[in-house]
């Protein structure tokens, strides 16, 4: 009774879950999201008329780091699902709660990055490269912190006992969700940080 | 602990909504409307509230048009008619023509594939409250002056809203911010109702219903859906940049800081363009039901069709350049993309040659439905004709920003879309009302509004070509163009009689309208199979489907010659009257009425309104949208089985 969607005991036409086809769909559709931001911000890479540039403000080093922490946070989460997909609750529970952590680090990491780069005159407004900057990690970060929510929530509802084995969809798409904004970052952290003019 | 949900409920707000649950659960009363997450009854609200909003824009349509009657007339002035037609243009795009084929999507998809409902009954009735809250945001923004002395507060950049139009420093004031939140909000909508209609048309198809066997509305309604995902997240991007702009000072369109305006013009008609086929794709696919259907033929070159619609699908991703000739991009992508907007009228031409054919040879059955579809292929042929002369470079240079583009895109969404849309409503709103619309008053219907629609856009052909500018608030005598503007204005007013005369039909037909019964006009696709209006769960049982036009084919059998005649009587396993009332649907569970979807759906107009007002709103809109969602993941999707 507890199983969340009301049409998952019927057998869908392809065969796919229901919801786990709408994941998939959702996802594609934050492709061209992030795809239309990245463009964005490679449209105005180089055309900021003053300072200060990323090769002023970009500690290559510290984002490195973090961006270890976020791509950990995939082996966790999959660890977790691993987990829950045996029947480990207790397993689920504590990967989950290390990707939540892992992921809060990162967060951490870029709030301590946008308050570093504000000190040294980046904001918003000063140039294009703070306002293209700003607004894809932004959203970028916004999605993340929707999946630390999410990871947050799965382990409070587990601790009722509320998600166990049969319920591993739940994990799963949680999962899909967290290793795409991962990706994301690869993609971000490669084409904003690594590769500059 | 799996019950814990439901006691917390009881001991909450409970008392004061129980009886409202009551209500919801029993189908009857207000509230039922309010928690529904019935298809049909979604479909019904998209319908009326999009009703609502295609009156406020023909009003907004005859203001514009009451200014141009005649030379410097004083109706509105330059200020109000850039508002007016600012909201007129928005309102029929976004608040008319998509969520009016949302309406179709919501009653006929579930119904045409042989399911319950759709795969996600919540997120379709959060689709419809998120749409319902955007246009009354949108609209709201009129109040943010006095209205009383003359002063509108709506957005007064133009439905694209190009940039610097609508930058702070040329557009003070909240009209373009509720512009670009309402429309944000509004793509949420879209982008729910996308997901939702792929995963139940791939999902939730009745056995036997192949692809290849679907009716061509669903084929249209899929590749449609896949439009708006793709789309929505391009234009929710140039959004989120415009109002970073304006209410936060960053630099994405200003020039001073080395931003570039023309990079709003590329991500608006990156979206821009997949639009056109997003408002058009569901009129084609309501016109390929109905031409098979009153012609008593099955649609010719079934395949051909379909493919035409899944190409234009993927083109039409390669042709947004065409609303930028002029912009300076250069011979090559002018060339490149001239090219490409000739090749995407090969699909369309392949459609239409199909409809012509699917109707060649056909006994006609020319009831108000198939009048309208037949309009919709002689009008839309010729607005997609005047579309092939945009495509060539030299003449879009004289044509860009007249009336003539005006003209153009008025045949195809006017002439296509919206006789595409009472077309549907002529053939369908019978299933759901239980009475056919009176077939007399249709047909006056029909030709006043095919006479006053070519009265209005025909002469802007000429008024265009003869240079006049498109949204000018008023013009000089003496340039040629008094005429056709009093042309234009008088058809203007003739179809708005002709809306008026389909009120009134409407109205007369629910009152003593003949009962439509399940099958009035010899269907072939399986809504026909069931009553009118349909029970709640729609099927008693699911059906099995064997052929294309399944429904056709129980009734029809073919002679030597391929003429249709009748199964012989008890030979089919016939629906009519048979079996449909044996238990009544008891036992069959459907999902259970929700408020969670309409209290999400709150949340992002009070966060818009926040963003423009107080931050402190913003909060508020977000733990509102907080509680829909987790109040929405915690509660149980269906109904509890009956002890």
């Amino acid at each position: 009774m507890a199983q969340a969607a009301g049409t998952a005991h019927l057998e869908t036409s392809t065969g796919l879950d229901n919801r786990k086809l709408l994941m998939w769909l959702f996802l594609g559709s934050e492709c061209l999201f992030f795809g239309s931001l990245i463009a964005a911000y490679l449209l105005y890479r180089d055309r900021s008329v003053t300072g200060p540039y990323p090769g002023d403000l970009f500690d290559i080093p510290f984002t490195s780091v973090s961006a270890f922490v976020l791509l950990m946070s995939s082996v966790s989460m999959v660890l977790a699902l691993a987990a829950i997909q045996r029947g480990n609750v207790r397993g689920m529970q504590i990967w989950l709660l290390t990707t939540a952590v892992l992921g809060l680090l990162f967060l951490s990491g870029q709030a301590f990055e946008f308050t570093e780069f504000n000190h040294e005159g980046l904001s918003l407004s000063t140039n294009l490269f703070g306002t293209t900057f700003f607004v894809l990690t932004g959203f970028h970060g916004a999605h993340v912190t929707i999946g630390v929510l999410i990871l947050l929530s799965l382990f409070t509802v587990s601790l009722q006992g509320r998600i166990q084995q049969k319920d591993s969809l739940n994990v799963e798409l949680a999962g899909l969700y967290w290793h795409f904004v991962d990706i994301v970052w690869i993609v971000i952290f490669t084409l904003v940080y690594l590769i500059q003019p | 602990m799996a019950t814990e949900w439901p006691q917390t409920r009881k001991t909450g707000l409970a008392d004061a909504l129980r009886g409202a649950r009551e209500m919801a659960d029993q189908h009857y009363g207000i509230w039922s409307w309010i928690a529904t997450v019935d298809h049909k009854r979604i479909g019904i609200m998209y319908g009326v509230t999009a009703f609502i909003f295609f009156l406020t824009g023909g009003v907004e349509a005859l203001l514009l048009r009451t200014q141009l009657v005649v030379p410097n007339a004083g109706v509105l002035d330059a200020d109000q008619y850039n508002r007016i037609l600012t909201m007129h243009g928005t309102t029929m795009v976004f608040l008319v023509i998509m969520p009016l084929s949302a309406a179709f999507f919501n009653l006929m998809t579930p119904l045409m594939i042989g399911a319950r409902d759709v795969a996600f009954p919540r997120l379709n009735a959060f689709s419809y409250w998120v749409f319902l809250a955007g246009g009354i945001f949108l609209n709201v923004s009129f109040f943010t002056k006095n209205v009383f002395s003359g002063e509108l507060g709506a957005p007064d950049c133009g439905w694209t809203c190009y940039s610097t139009l609508s930058s702070k420093a040329f557009s003070p004031g909240h009209g373009v911010d509720f512009w670009a939140l309402g429309v944000q909000i509004l793509g949420i909508a879209s982008l729910a109702s996308g997901f939702n209609f792929i995963v139940t048309i791939l999902n939730m198809r009745a056995p036997g219903m192949t692809l290849f066997r679907m009716p061509l509305f669903v084929w249209m309604t899929l590749v449609t859906s896949f439009l708006l995902i793709f789309a929505m997240p391009v234009i929710a991007v140039a959004l989120f940049e415009l109002i970073f702009d304006r209410l936060f000072n960053a630099n994405f369109f200003n020039p001073d800081k080395g931003g570039n305006p023309l990079l709003w013009q590329h991500m608006f008609w990156l979206f821009g363009h997949p639009e056109v086929y997003i408002l058009i794709l569901p009129a084609m696919g309501i016109v390929s039901e109905i031409l098979p259907t009153f012609s008593r033929k099955p649609l010719f070159g079934y395949p051909f069709v379909v493919f035409s619609g899944i190409a234009i699908g993927f083109m039409s991703w390669g042709v947004w350049v065409h609303h930028m000739y002029t912009t300076g991009l250069g011979t090559v992508a002018n060339s490149a993309f001239g090219i490409s907007t000739i090749l995407i009228g090969v699909p369309t031409g392949v459609k239409v040659l199909n409809w012509m054919a699917t109707m060649w040879g056909g006994s006609l059955n020319l009831k108000a439905p198939m009048m309208f579809a037949v309009g919709f292929v002689a009008m839309f042929t010729i607005g997609g004709l005047s579309g092939v002369t945009h495509s060539v470079v030299p003449s879009d240079y004289q044509q860009q920003d007249t009336y003539y583009v005006v003209a153009h895109f008025h045949y195809v969404l006017f002439g296509g879309a919206i006789f595409a849309l009472f077309a549907g409503f002529y053939y369908w709103l019978p299933k759901f009302t239980g009475k056919l619309l009176n077939d007399g008053l249709g047909q006056v219907h029909f030709w006043l509004m095919l006479i006053g629609f070519n009265l209005t856009f025909f002469p802007m052909h000429i008024s265009g070509l003869l240079g006049m500018p498109r949204r000018i608030s008023t013009y000089s005598e003496g340039q040629g163009w008094d005429i056709w503007n009093l042309l234009s204005t008088i058809g203007a007013f003739t179809i708005a009689t002709s809306i008026l005369i389909f009120i009134v039909n409407f109205i007369y037909s629910l009152r003593r309208g003949e009962a439509a019964g399940y099958d009035p006009w010899d269907g072939r696709t399986l809504e026909w199979t069931i009553p009118s209006p349909p029970p709640h769960y729609n099927f008693e049982n699911i059906p099995v489907v064997h052929a294309r036009d399944p429904f056709w084919h129980e009734k029809y059998t073919e002679d030597e010659q391929g003429r249709p005649i009748p199964v012989v009587a008890g030979a089919a396993n016939g629906h009519e009257g048979e079996g449909h009332d044996e238990h009544g649907g008891h036992g069959i569970h459907m999902p259970s009425p929700s408020y969670f979807p309409l209290i999400a759906a709150l949340g992002f107009p009070i966060m818009a309104t926040g963003l423009i007002y107080d931050y402190a709103l913003v909060a508020v809109g977000a733990a509102v949208l907080f509680v829909g969602i987790y109040g929405w993941a915690l509660e149980p999707a269906t109904e509890a089985e009956e002890a």
